[in-house]
């Protein structure tokens, strides 16, 4: 579990997470919502140590992240793995030695090994005919599955997702959405996702943490998102013309 | 503007305290160092090639042109040719131009790789991405280029004699007495130091400006051009010292 508590962070004189504390729950996916600019990304990074923070504490299981020396919160960090909003691919290495990429650093396996590892990721996320494709020759879609397959390679214990589906079709998007919920409850892992996708929220959110303006507004799940009574919350989660059509003859 | 300077100062000293640590995996590291030699080194040599043919050759030229004396003798014009290659053109002279199409070349590459979140993943796995990036450059570029140096200065030579060869205006024999003219074997030693003092500087500073935060596309194209300034003041004033150091 990753608990986040009384956190406080700032660019310059703009305050961007003001006091938030939220616990993430273990095997689930938890989704951070909120309008752009909301501090969700900040939250992410900073929950995934990209980001420091000015105050407060960030606890995985019991352990706080910043009392940590450099090679334990590098153990910390083999847990975990990443999917970057543009997928973060290395444009010099194909997709095969993309996801072998993290192996090739921390195992002593063989490269047979190394490769039959990433080969059986490539194939988890339906992508072993592009193995050999260079990232500038993959789709957006297929770049953000190549970067799933990345971020599971070494068995994470903590997945983080940066906006997973954006910039891709609907259909595509809820395949990437269904693909990060399947691997999470296959792996047991913690999945963090950050998001303004409310068919993402809708499709796997297990636990919802709305953000506006820096602030937590809203803590509850995916069946009880539609019923609160939180005004920014709703101006969120009604906002396209097709969701205001749903709810009026509620 | 003066506490700015200290603090990209005190950050590029922080940067390097990240990149001059062990490497994860040797194996890595070395192969890593080929691709960069390969990248940074052996694709500047046909640009090297053609500056200094021309260069050498631009220079018998100019200094035939200026000694018409006759009571200065014409084999120093090869002498001329040599002292100015070997002292300042091989060098200095070469390693601006490296800075301009190996410096761009890596401030880019990294700024590309900070702002599209390439360094951010490698982070996230926890590999120290400034020593993957970084040191396997600087390790191939300092010494990669001092052997640039010495081929720019052979085709340097190579180039006087072409155009001595082709326009006669001095006779070869001349040409080839002043090359071996007073010669001191320590001006090679010293135009080899400044050049592995030039590579770093070059791979350093360049690494460092595509290191720094970006927020969007232009500033990877600022941080070129920065880079470059800052390399070439950099590249002038340390050889200004070397120079007086080890000449004086």
């Amino acid at each position: 579990m990753i608990s986040v508590e009384h956190i406080y962070k700032a660019f310059g004189e703009q305050l961007v997470l003001d006091n938030v504390s939220v616990e993430f729950e273990e095997g689930k996916t938890n989704l951070i919502i909120g309008a752009s600019g909301s501090g969700k990304t900040v939250l992410l990074k900073a929950v995934a140590g990209l980001h420091s923070i000015d105050e407060g504490n960030i606890f995985y299981d019991d352990t706080e992240i910043s009392t940590l020396g450099s090679k334990q919160r590098k153990e910390v960090y083999k847990q975990m793995g990443m999917l970057f909003q543009g997928a973060a691919l290395f444009d010099f290495a194909t997709a095969r030695e993309n996801v072998r990429f993290p192996l090739d650093f921390f195992t002593d396996w063989s490269l047979a090994e190394r490769n039959e590892r990433a080969d059986f990721c490539l194939e988890r996320v339906n992508l072993i005919e592009a193995c050999d494709k260079y990232p500038s020759e993959l789709s957006g879609g297929m770049q953000k599955r190549v970067g799933i397959a990345r971020a599971i390679v070494m068995n994470p214990r903590y997945l983080f997702c940066d906006e997973p589906n954006s910039g891709l079709d609907p259909q595509t998007a809820i395949l990437i959405d269904h693909l990060i919920s399947d691997l999470t409850h296959e792996y047991n892992m913690t999945t963090i996702i950050n998001t303004h996708d409310m068919n993402s929220v809708m499709a796997i959110g297990e636990k919802l943490v709305f953000l506006h303006q820096g602030k937590k507004e809203w803590e509850g799940c995916k069946n009880t998102v539609l019923q609160s009574d939180n005004e920014y919350l709703n101006h969120f989660v009604f906002a396209s013309e097709m969701a205001r059509l749903l709810k009026e003859p509620r | 503007m003066i506490k700015k300077t200290f603090e990209l100062i005190g950050e590029y000293f922080l940067l390097m305290k990240q990149v001059f640590t062990k490497p994860e995996k040797w194996r890595i590291f070395w192969k890593q160092c080929l691709v960069e030699t390969e990248k940074l080194g052996l694709s500047s040599i046909p640009l090297i090639g053609i500056i200094s043919i021309a260069i050498g050759a631009v220079l018998v030229i100019q200094t035939a042109y200026n000694i018409e004396n006759p009571f200065i003798p014409k084999m120093y014009v090869g002498y001329m040719v040599r002292e100015s290659l070997i002292l300042e053109f091989s060098c200095t002279m070469v390693a601006l131009i490296l800075a301009g199409k190996v410096g761009s070349n890596i401030s880019s590459d990294i700024g590309t790789m900070r702002l599209t979140e390439q360094i951010d993943a490698m982070e996230m796995m926890g590999i120290n991405s400034a020593n993957y990036l970084i040191l396997p450059k600087v390790v191939s570029v300092c010494l990669f280029n001092p052997l640039i140096m010495l081929f720019s200065f052979m085709i340097g030579i190579v180039g006087g004699w072409l155009i001595v060869a082709l326009t006669g205006m001095i006779t070869l024999s001349q040409y080839s007495t002043g090359l071996r003219f007073a010669f001191d074997g320590f001006y090679i030693v010293y135009a080899l130091v400044k050049m592995v003092f030039f590579s770093f500087i070059i791979v350093t500073v360049s690494a460092f400006y595509g290191y720094l935060p970006k927020e969007n596309s232009l500033e990877i194209g600022r941080a070129s051009t920065r880079s470059i300034v800052a390399i070439c003041l950099l590249i002038l004033i340390s050889d200004l010292m070397l120079t007086q150091l080890m000449l004086n």
